[in-house]
């Protein structure tokens, strides 16, 4: 009883009872339904907006898929809406679904349930930060529709291709692209200013830092690197407005354009990669690290064991985030650097896989002889293990310069940043919510379903990406159109083309069967009560399900205990809530279902 | 990208010293009572000030950046200085002179002299805004030369440097407005000092932000200069 809790300056109790007047109340349906300032809604809105956009990338990928299986037999497929689909799928998944996801959706949800707060710190602004996110996507949507298209420039948008015309969307599609982004990264410094201040400012009484659930450290660190590196986004989005509007030479060098001398001279495109990276690289971790502490708490509650090496999971998610600002110039070894830079950036690479291995090792460890529970988001928790080793692994391929120079730009790569970013933090979504939409509509998802969905996706997703390593040893280049005329490119890769295709399609409808499941059990599912997993965080103590505004009722919460208080010998139910005091431990009480749910 | 770097190597610091404190002889896997001893319904830091610096955090790490990205330009073959403009220096001096005021008003704000809190923010203000109208002059006068933001790589980052240290002295007014109205509707004396001295911040925030541009943009012995006063005329 007698063991020190460390209390900072930073470290804040609030009173137990918040008075009516401090929790803004919303007048009209409007207020509260649509202009809502309350954070559970806002990431429902996040959620709903990613996934929708994200869908439409979904198809771009399909149709990029068809093209590559069956080219030339598709009329409404040409080389320049080719390049369109390849731009905009990797664009929107990246910003646009994976990071609004992670932060606004998860993040806004989470945050003041898992803390112990009644709502973010400034919901006025956290509301805004929603509205201007949504205001970037329509931007984006309306680049679909302007003359030109959107830009086909590739989501790395590199100049000077990206502002020549003979790229698609040079005209209109880049720009709107570009204010695009700088307004995703205004309304996303809106938030990120909340999800930071309300971690440090608005935990309830008890809640340490270290006593945090790992998501809430993910999604923390995340934010943290998202507000650092967007802004190298945004500095070269200006930059690149300006060379493209008014005519400077930031990253534009002296060149021909179809036969004429253009006006711009001495830019650095280099430059613009150097900027673009630093955001770029960091971005992998603005979306790997809520995915790491999101996993970490499914795997420690639903293997019913405590997380193993809690403190070294932390430090992890901190050394991981301070090295992704040291490695950006990996995506770079073949715009012809200065080798001792590359070696710098190879050493600095592998660095990043110790606290990696640290937590897989840590995620494996918790499994090891706990009380596995095969449940819907376990499954999905334990397929992002393996999908993220596979990515990882070919990861210290591409970071070594010799090996990365014959992949770059080959289907190695696709196959790579698809494994260890796209698939592993999908399935992690995946798991997430179906973990945590008992919670938000008070009814479970169905499980057979959801069975389903999962071996379809992970199946599938090896079916899709496994091979495409072969292709890339082989040297199929990537974001080509058709490839014709080459010898070295056998036949057979061609079938395998094929069967990437069919299974791409196949992965792609099973998540209908998701999206159905979620509208489904939204008025069929079965009422889930209060605390269906047995879980010890907060947001499972409520007591109303879905939480109500304000969260906590009355009275907030205070919390004994860290949260994966699983399985403790001696103690009857397998699990301790946070918010269970010392002395009642024994009684054992909080096992029966609680009342008040929607159940 | 070496100024970014150690911006964000200081900024590391500081979050794993913070970082060490939370962690260090922690065991966060023995439960006990909740630590009763924290002041409850106290805050040490005002959130809005913990906010500020964090944001201030995001601005700077905005303006290394575009520092950076300046640094990395300068290297190549056609950079050509253009004529340091004279006014830069006043503007400069203006700048200072509104952040002292700012601080003369948190100073006030403590002792509760209403009116001196008014004066300093008034002169603050003010002086802000002719820093903006000096800086506005200064662009019309490299234009009127025959600089203008396409000219050269240096001009560009000229204009997009002083436009973008601009946009936040603008944004900083707009905060500037909401503590005279707190101030002119006698809001609470409390309410009034927390706004002014995050008011002074950000002041300070920006004096040192434009120093530190001034210094890139215009001296030669850093080697980073933009402006130069021609040597021959």
């Amino acid at each position: 009883m007698s063991t020190y809790v460390a209390h900072d300056e930073t470290d804040y109790a609030p009173p137990a009872e918040v008075g009516e007047v401090e929790l803004y109340h919303p007048k009209t349906w409007l207020g509260q339904y649509v202009f809502s300032q309350d954070a559970k809604i806002i990431a429902v809105q996040y959620a709903c907006t990613a996934i929708g956009i994200g869908l439409v990338a979904l198809v771009f990928s399909w149709l990029m898929r068809l093209q590559l299986a069956w080219p030339n037999e598709f009329s409404f497929i040409n080389p320049s809406n080719y390049l369109q689909f390849v731009s905009m799928h990797g664009m929107i998944m990246v910003i646009y679904l994976l990071t609004a996801l992670f932060l606004g959706g998860f993040g806004n949800y989470l945050i003041p349930l898992m803390v112990g707060a009644r709502d973010m710190v400034f919901p006025y602004v956290n509301m805004l930060s929603y509205w201007i996110y949504l205001f970037a996507v329509l931007l984006l949507v309306a680049s679909f529709f302007v003359p030109g298209g959107p830009t086909g420039a590739g989501w790395t948008l590199y100049p000077p291709q990206a502002i020549l015309d003979g790229t698609p969307g040079a005209t209109w599609g880049i720009i709107l692209m570009l204010v695009s982004l700088a307004f995703f990264i205004i309304g996303f410094t809106m938030g990120g200013l909340n999800y930071v201040v309300t971690v440090l400012q608005a935990r309830t009484r008890g809640m340490t830092m270290m006593r945090l659930p790992l998501t809430i450290w993910g999604i923390f660190m995340a934010t943290i690197l998202a507000l650092l590196a967007f802004p190298a986004l945004f500095v070269s989005a200006i930059m690149m407005i300006l060379d493209l509007v008014l005519g400077t030479s930031f990253f534009m060098p002296a060149l021909v354009n179809k036969g004429q001398q253009a006006a711009h001279q001495g830019g650095s495109p280099i430059l613009f990669q150097h900027l673009f990276w630093f955001f770029g690289h960091p971005e992998v971790y603005i979306v790997a690290l809520p995915a790491f502490g999101i996993v970490s708490d499914l795997i420690s509650t639903h293997a019913r064991k405590n997380i193993f090496g809690y403190r070294m999971m932390v430090w992890a998610i901190l050394i991981i985030g301070g090295l992704s600002f040291i490695v950006w110039a990996h995506h770079m070894y073949v715009s012809g650097m200065n080798p001792y830079f590359g070696f710098f950036f190879a050493t600095t690479t592998l660095i990043i896989a110790v606290p990696t291995a640290i937590k897989v090792y840590n995620w494996v460890l918790t499994l090891w002889r706990g009380n596995i529970h095969f449940t819907v988001p376990m499954l999905f928790a334990i397929g992002f293990i393996f999908t993220f080793i596979n990515g990882g692994l070919t990861g210290l391929f591409l970071g070594n310069v010799t090996i990365d120079l014959p992949l770059s730009d080959t289907m190695f790569v696709v196959a790579h940043f698809h494994m260890v970013m796209a698939i592993a933090p999908i399935l992690v979504v995946f798991g997430a919510i179906y973990h945590w939409y008992p919670k938000i509509t008070g009814r479970m998802l169905n499980d057979s379903w959801g069975r389903i969905h999962f071996w379809i996706s992970f199946v599938g997703s090896y079916a899709i990406y496994y091979p495409m390593h072969y292709l890339g040893f082989m040297g199929v280049p990537r974001r080509y159109y058709a490839i014709t005329g080459t010898n070295f490119i056998p036949e057979s890769a061609h079938s395998l083309n094929v069967a990437i295709t069919v299974a791409a399609l196949i992965v792609g409808a099973a998540q209908i069967l998701f999206i159905w499941n979620m509208i489904h059990s939204y008025f069929r599912g079965k009422p889930s009560g209060p605390n269906p997993w047995n879980a010890t965080t907060l947001e499972w103590q409520t007591p109303e399900t879905p939480p109500t505004h304000g969260n906590f009722g009355k009275t907030l919460p205070a919390v004994y205990r860290w949260p994966y208080d699983y399985s403790v010998p001696g103690v009857g139910p397998d699990y301790i809530p946070q918010n269970i005091p010392p002395n009642e431990v024994a009684k054992g009480a909080w096992a029966t279902p609680a009342t008040g749910s929607a159940a | 990208m070496t100024i970014t770097l150690v911006f964000l190597a200081f900024l590391m610091g500081v979050v794993v010293f913070w970082l060490f404190r939370q962690s260090i002889n922690v065991q966060p896997w023995v439960a006990q009572a909740a630590a009763q001893d924290v002041q409850v319904g106290v805050l040490a830091r005002p959130t809005a000030k913990i906010t500020l610096v964090v944001f201030l955090a995001v601005a700077t790490s905005l303006f290394a950046l575009f520092i950076s990205a300046y640094a990395m330009r300068i290297n190549y073959l056609d950079w050509t200085p253009l004529p340091e403009p004279r006014l830069l220096t006043w503007n400069t001096a203006i700048l200072v002179v509104a952040s002292v005021a700012m601080q003369w008003a948190v100073i006030s704000a403590r002792r509760g002299s209403v009116e001196g809190v008014r004066t300093g923010l008034g002169v603050g203000g003010g002086l802000s805004a002719a820093f903006i109208v000096g800086q506005l002059i200064v662009w019309k006068q490299l234009s009127d030369a025959g600089y203008f933001v396409n000219s050269s790589a240096a001009t560009g980052f000229f204009y997009l440097l002083t436009a973008v240290h601009g946009v936040h002295v603008l944004g900083g007014l707009v905060a500037w407005g909401r503590a005279f109205t707190r101030l002119a509707r006698k809001d609470p004396p409390k309410v009034v000092t927390l706004s002014v001295e995050l008011c002074a911040i950000y002041w300070h925030f920006l004096l040192a932000v434009w120093i530190a541009l001034f210094a890139v943009l215009a001296s030669p012995a850093l080697g980073l200069a933009i402006c130069t006063t021609p040597a021959a005329g």
